[in-house]
């Protein structure tokens, strides 16, 4: 913990050292206590608190958007092995495409809204839970499924009793990729679609030449991502006390 | 391949191709083009010179970042991994920087590096590095324990150390790193060339799209997923062969299970 803390400061010194000592020029680079200033400054403005809203709108609706839409066509297509052959090739062809290449045709058809980007987040989460609920629907145990055959368990019964507890650690693996998945694509539209949000305001202050205000919003990003990362390693220990110790994950 | 098995397979994607196209066969939506005018003007657009002018390059630049993240990843973190030492003092800041999302890092490298080739390869690069840094330590770390004092008692050290047990005992988890990096990378190739480029995939897009030329970006909306489908298939091939042992592995556990 106190080493963690010392690799931090150390970290922060090098940044603050390197434009001081002129090893990268302070024009592109400002000293890590100038921005630190800056991002302050920036803290007390309505602007940043705005521009962070809109991004977590964006990121929090995508998500909860992709890990229902995720969970339901998993645990549908997952409990029949006819529809999980059916769909295989069409997943495996879909999943790869890379959603930015949607971003000219949700700039045409919707236009600088938040619909754009949750398009792009959606499109991008989406497939990160649902792989993952296939192939927690596969993990049930064979003799719990037989059991539950014998006392003719209704398929309603199946799923709440059977699939829904087995699937449910890969459900919260699968959201906690697409949680980062999606913040990676809020910014994303963000910057390219100009849809208000931390991504806007990083291109404008890039291109108004507010280099510390650029590295500030920078920092506010990644802080943000380590948020994300921590709430959803929280939530995964809420959901399923029981399980985070015992399961492996699967490498996608 | 049963009858069956290859029906399976095949039916879905034709009946949504399919539905696709006959849907849009009469569409007098301006965003919405008849798929047969798409295909018709996917072949005018990209079978000539733009082959050369700009998905070359835009690939070019992808590997270029995509692999030189991974040999720097690979040695940063089984550098990192290997010591507990670094690993206490280097995890937090890891963890800051892997979370940082690699796109806003776009405007900073435009600083630095200008607008060209360098530039994108350098934000491809340091929004690849993380993964598979970060599932490097990850793997070295979680390197089997037995193994390990086996190698010990056998005073199996440096290179060969690392060339036969930490390298593949890590290899399974750096691979997830891996594919994780390969779709990140595809969004930096697309997204750097869409803010400053000369040429490119993603500045050909943004140029069919701000022209209003909407067959043509339809086609570059279907190349780019091409591309990206060709790459993780490709990723696949190259992973079930490398990894054979590891998937032969899990396989037999499981049936034994």
């Amino acid at each position: 913990m106190l080493r963690g803390a010392c690799g931090l400061i150390a970290l922060a010194i090098l940044l603050e050292a390197a434009p001081r000592l002129g090893a990268v020029s302070p024009a592109y680079f400002p000293p890590f206590s100038t921005v630190a200033a800056t991002l302050a400054s920036e803290l007390l403005q309505g602007t940043f608190w705005s521009a962070l809203g809109a991004t977590l709108e964006c990121w929090s609706i995508g998500l909860a958007i992709a890990a229902a839409a995720g969970a339901a066509a998993g645990i549908a297509i997952g409990s029949s092995s006819l529809a999980r052959e059916a769909t295989r090739s069409t997943i495996e062809f879909l999943r790869p495409i890379p959603s930015v290449a949607l971003i000219p045709l949700v700039i045409l058809v919707f236009g600088t809204t938040l619909r754009s980007n949750l398009v792009l987040v959606v499109y991008a989460s989406f497939w990160q839970v649902l792989i993952q609920v296939l192939y927690g629907t596969q993990d049930v145990d064979p003799v719990a499924l037989e059991t539950a055959r014998c006392y003719r368990l209704r398929y309603r019964a199946q799923v709440v009793h059977l699939l829904w507890p087995t699937t449910l650690p890969y459900l919260m693996t699968g959201v906690r990729l697409a949680a980062a998945v999606a913040l990676i694509l809020t910014v994303t539209a963000e910057m390219t679609i100009g849809t208000p949000g931390l991504g806007k305001e990083i291109y404008i202050a890039k291109a108004s030449g507010a280099v510390a205000a650029m590295y500030a919003y920078v920092i506010a990003a990644g802080i943000i991502g380590v948020g994300v990362n921590f709430l959803a390693r929280w939530a995964e220990r809420l959901v399923m006390p029981w399980h985070v110790s015992v399961r492996g994950e699967i490498p996608v | 391949m049963s009858v069956r098995a290859l029906t399976l397979r095949f039916a879905l994607p034709l009946a949504l191709l399919s539905l696709w196209w006959f849907a849009s066969a009469g569409s007098g939506n301006f965003y919405f083009p008849p798929l047969p005018k798409i295909a018709r003007t996917f072949a005018e657009v990209w079978f000539s010179k733009k082959i050369v002018h700009d998905v070359l390059p835009s690939l070019a630049r992808f590997f270029a970042g995509y692999f030189a993240a991974i040999a720097l990843g690979l040695a940063l973190g089984v550098a990192i991994g290997v010591s507990r030492t670094a690993r206490a003092y280097l995890e937090p800041a890891l963890e800051f920087l892997r979370a940082v999302p690699p796109p806003v890092l776009v405007p900073v490298f435009m600083l630095f590096a200008g607008i060209g080739d360098a530039m994108k390869t350098i934000v491809i690069v340091s929004g690849c590095v993380w993964p598979v840094l970060i599932n490097a330590v990850e793997g070295v770390r979680g390197l089997d324990e037995v193994l390990d004092s086996v190698a010990r008692c056998y005073r199996i050290r440096g290179a060969a150390r690392l060339w036969h047990f930490v390298l593949p005992g890590a290899s399974p988890q750096i691979f997830a790193g891996m594919r994780q990096a390969l779709s990140i990378g595809i969004i930096l190739m697309v997204i750097s060339e869409m803010f400053a480029a000369s040429n490119g995939l993603g500045f050909s897009l943004v140029q069919f799209q701000r022209s209003f030329a909407i067959p043509e970006m339809w086609t570059g909306i279907i190349l780019l997923g091409l591309i990206g489908i060709m790459l993780s298939f490709a990723f696949a091939a190259v992973e079930s062969r490398l990894l054979a042992w590891y998937f032969g592995l899990r396989r037999s556990q499981r049936d034994a299970a």
